[in-house]
């Protein structure tokens, strides 16, 4: 399954800033951990602020502080803030009416429903959890990762 | 055997001990209530299947509070079996119900009572936990998910027989 990059960016951003609710986070703190522009990222902060997810800090030393809900926010809950997820009116058309149309419509369905229930099972604060899984995991060469934090070179 | 304490950190008092014949009626409340369905006779058969005979392959755990509460006999519980060769699946800890008081939620009882069960699969030598979850059961799955539990290599198939 892929997500739509903005999704992505979404995802991280979060997971930074859930990760250390206390602090501040600038758009390029982010955005050099994850190798993205700072236009591109300052979007997406943008639709998280009016989400209330995140909340902008002015000032010289300002930037983005979480301010969810990381128990109660689920993948999905930020995922659709970005893209639709399901069968999109676009296929509708093409064999629509048609018991061929039926069919396939109900094998998509179970992808996009089991698609949203795992995405709607997953919280933030569980994703934090699954990150140091394997943050921690030894590599096949018998090392662990290096951590990579934002704001730090 | 000797009942075993536990507490989460927390404010709320609990300990986590096998299931008696007592708690019956209470876990079959319990479940009522959550479930708007009641079935007391299911709810005694599987003490007789998974309580009575003290199996180490079966666990029918209760979290208790620590001070006796008439409105809380128990908060909550958790029934697992080790299960083997279904489906082509090596021995395996399996858990197929587990259920919290909804006034006490979000104070470790979960946890615990999925912990002491964990401890007591690894302690007949199983290595792998299973569970089923309805797919619009958000509570359950968000649970099993934050306790590290992803999904497994099964697909759950039905068909109406009519």
């Amino acid at each position: 399954m892929k997500l739509q990059i903005s999704s992505r960016l979404a995802v991280f951003a979060l997971l930074e800033l859930a990760a250390n609710p206390d602090r501040q986070y600038s758009v390029a703190d982010i955005g050099q951990k994850y190798s993205i522009s700072n236009h591109h990222l300052a979007k997406v902060m943008h639709t998280l602020g009016r989400a209330g997810l995140v909340r902008s800090i002015r000032g010289a030393r300002g930037g983005f502080q979480f301010s969810g809900n990381a128990r109660r926010t689920t993948l999905l809950d930020v995922i659709e803030l970005f893209e639709h997820l399901g069968p999109l009116d676009s296929d509708a058309g093409s064999g629509e009416g048609t018991a061929e149309g039926r069919a396939l419509g109900q094998v998509l369905g179970e992808i996009d429903d089991i698609a949203r229930a795992t995405l709607g099972s997953i919280t933030l604060a569980t994703m934090l959890k699954l990150t140091d899984r394997h943050r921690n995991a030894i590599q096949p060469s018998g090392r662990r990762p290096r951590a990579k934090v934002a704001g730090r070179s | 055997m000797a009942e075993r304490a536990g507490k989460a950190a927390g404010t709320l008092g609990f300990f986590v001990r096998r299931v008696r014949s007592a708690d019956v009626p209470h876990v079959a409340a319990l479940d009522a209530r959550i479930t708007g369905i009641a079935k007391p006779a299911y709810w005694q058969d599987i003490f007789e299947r998974y309580g009575r005979r003290r199996l180490p392959q079966r666990q029918f755990l209760i979290a208790e509070p620590e001070v006796a509460d008439e409105r809380f006999p128990i908060l909550g519980f958790i029934i697992g079996e080790v299960r083997a060769w279904e489906f082509g699946s090596a021995p395996c800890g399996w858990v197929f119900a587990l259920s919290v008081e909804p006034k006490a939620r979000q104070r470790g009882i979960g946890h615990a009572l999925l912990e002491t069960i964990v401890r007591d699969f690894k302690a007949v030598g199983v290595t792998k936990m299973r569970t089923m979850v309805a797919r619009d059961n958000r509570l359950h799955l968000s649970f099993f998910r934050g306790e590290g539990m992803m999904a497994g290599p099964y697909l759950q198939l039905e068909k109406d027989l009519d």
